[in-house]
């Protein structure tokens, strides 16, 4: 019973793979695209990978496909049908996607079995780090730097996002709300955001020994901040706003801090004193959530739109 | 055990009749607002069921209750969503 669901799955995935890539419209694709997310999330799920399945609906099925639907409204707006690409453009497009996929066809099949693994290894140092969760010790113990330079990269891709601001308007705030706000719209941006405020603090608390954790409580954040600045009952911030480019710096700064503190208490970047291991990393988790959430947030919301009023 | 199975089966069974009828409705009906009625029958009254349905398998108090609230979540935003559509819909062509 259970292998018919998972077949079932695996066909609804490569059918709207399929859709994505073959769609005629933009908008449609994105459609599916979001589909997408949300039932590969489910296949994560199946693997028993719940903190990857949160992640990719979080991430994969709600940031991604609102990023790429305003893109996508932004670019009709600019251009009325566009130029599309050459036939030889798409072939060589197709080509490459084809051999990626082959070429990690071919090793996934080379494994040997079974195949190496190192859940053995982090199992055995979960206690040093005082978490219940091994990929909360994964992501922010053993792999830290990774993470870290993930973080980052968000920033990184965030000021990209605002290098798109004619210069008049550098420093300015992005525009979210429509002309006319809808009314079930203001209405569900009061109901919702205490429900979403407590589930992203749960996530995030309870990441350190089940599924959740710091990216996927920052989306639910960025959401919730969305939806109010969507439904215009809080304003767009400022781009150049002290408080808000020191929150999106928060996460990543006290991480590199703690990792800079690892060489005095430790002997190394970013390992922990085994004593104060877990309210370290509980304390980057809950910066790193608010700055995530924050870069999140302002991703969607584009590059500023509007003058600054200083 | 076994009483508390079947309930679960009857209640998850009538939940996933009603998910199917939504379904044919949405690709069935004629126009956005029919559509519409379908898909709010299987998003409160369908998933209302499956969630009841698996409140017996419960382990904890705490479960259920975050079924409960998965339940009542997806109303809201299901409700939402159909006004914001529906609006949409009908500011795009005044009709009668």
């Amino acid at each position: 019973m259970s292998l018919l669901l998972d077949l079932a799955l695996v066909a609804w995935l490569l059918a709207l793979a399929l859709y994505v890539t073959s769609a005629r419209g933009d908008r449609d694709a994105i459609v599916a695209f979001i589909a997408f997310g949300l039932l590969l999330g489910l296949g994560w799920t199946r693997i028993a990978a719940l903190d990857v399945a949160l992640t990719e609906a979080a991430i994969g099925g709600g940031v991604t496909g609102m990023l790429l639907l305003r893109a996508e409204a932004h670019l009709r707006k600019r251009k009325p049908g566009g130029p599309s690409k050459g036939v030889v453009g798409k072939a060589v497009t197709a080509v490459a996607c084809v051999m990626v996929t082959v070429g990690l066809m071919l090793v996934v099949l080379a494994f040997p079995s079974p195949a190496p693994t190192l859940a053995p290894a982090a199992a055995a140092a979960l206690p040093a780090t005082g978490l219940g969760n091994p990929v909360t010790a994964v992501l922010l113990a053993y792999r830290a730097l990774d993470t870290l330079l993930e973080k980052v990269v968000l920033i990184l891709a965030l000021i990209g996002v605002w290098s798109l601001a004619p210069d008049g308007l550098w420093g300015g705030a992005p525009r979210l709300r429509p002309a006319l706000v809808p009314e079930p719209l203001a209405y569900l941006a009061q109901m919702l955001p205490p429900f979403g405020v407590l589930i992203a603090v749960y996530m995030c608390w309870v990441g350190a020994d089940a599924p959740g954790g710091t990216f996927q409580a920052g989306t639910v954040l960025a959401a919730m901040w969305l939806l109010v600045m969507l439904a215009g009952l809080s304003p767009e911030p400022e781009t150049r706003g002290k408080a808000l480019r020191l929150t999106l710096i928060a996460g990543p700064a006290l991480f590199v801090a703690i990792g800079f503190l690892g060489f005095a208490m430790a002997g190394g970047f970013l390992s922990y004193p085994e004593s104060i291991a877990k309210p370290l990393i509980v304390g980057i988790e809950a910066a790193l959530t608010l700055s995530i959430a924050a870069t999140l947030g302002l991703l969607v919301a584009g590059p500023a739109q509007m003058a600054s009023g200083r | 055990m076994a009483a508390t199975e079947a309930f679960t089966l009857v209640f998850v069974g009538a939940g996933a009749v009603l998910f199917l009828a939504g379904t044919l409705g949405l690709l069935r009906f004629p126009d956005t607002l029919s559509r519409l009625h379908a898909l709010s029958k299987a998003d409160n009254l369908g998933l209302g069921l499956v969630v009841v349905g698996l409140l017996p398998q419960c382990e904890s108090v705490t479960g259920a209750l975050k079924l409960v609230c998965v339940w009542l979540l997806a109303q809201l935003s299901a409700a939402t969503a159909s006004q914001l559509i529906a609006g949409a819909v009908y500011r795009r062509k005044p009709g009668p």
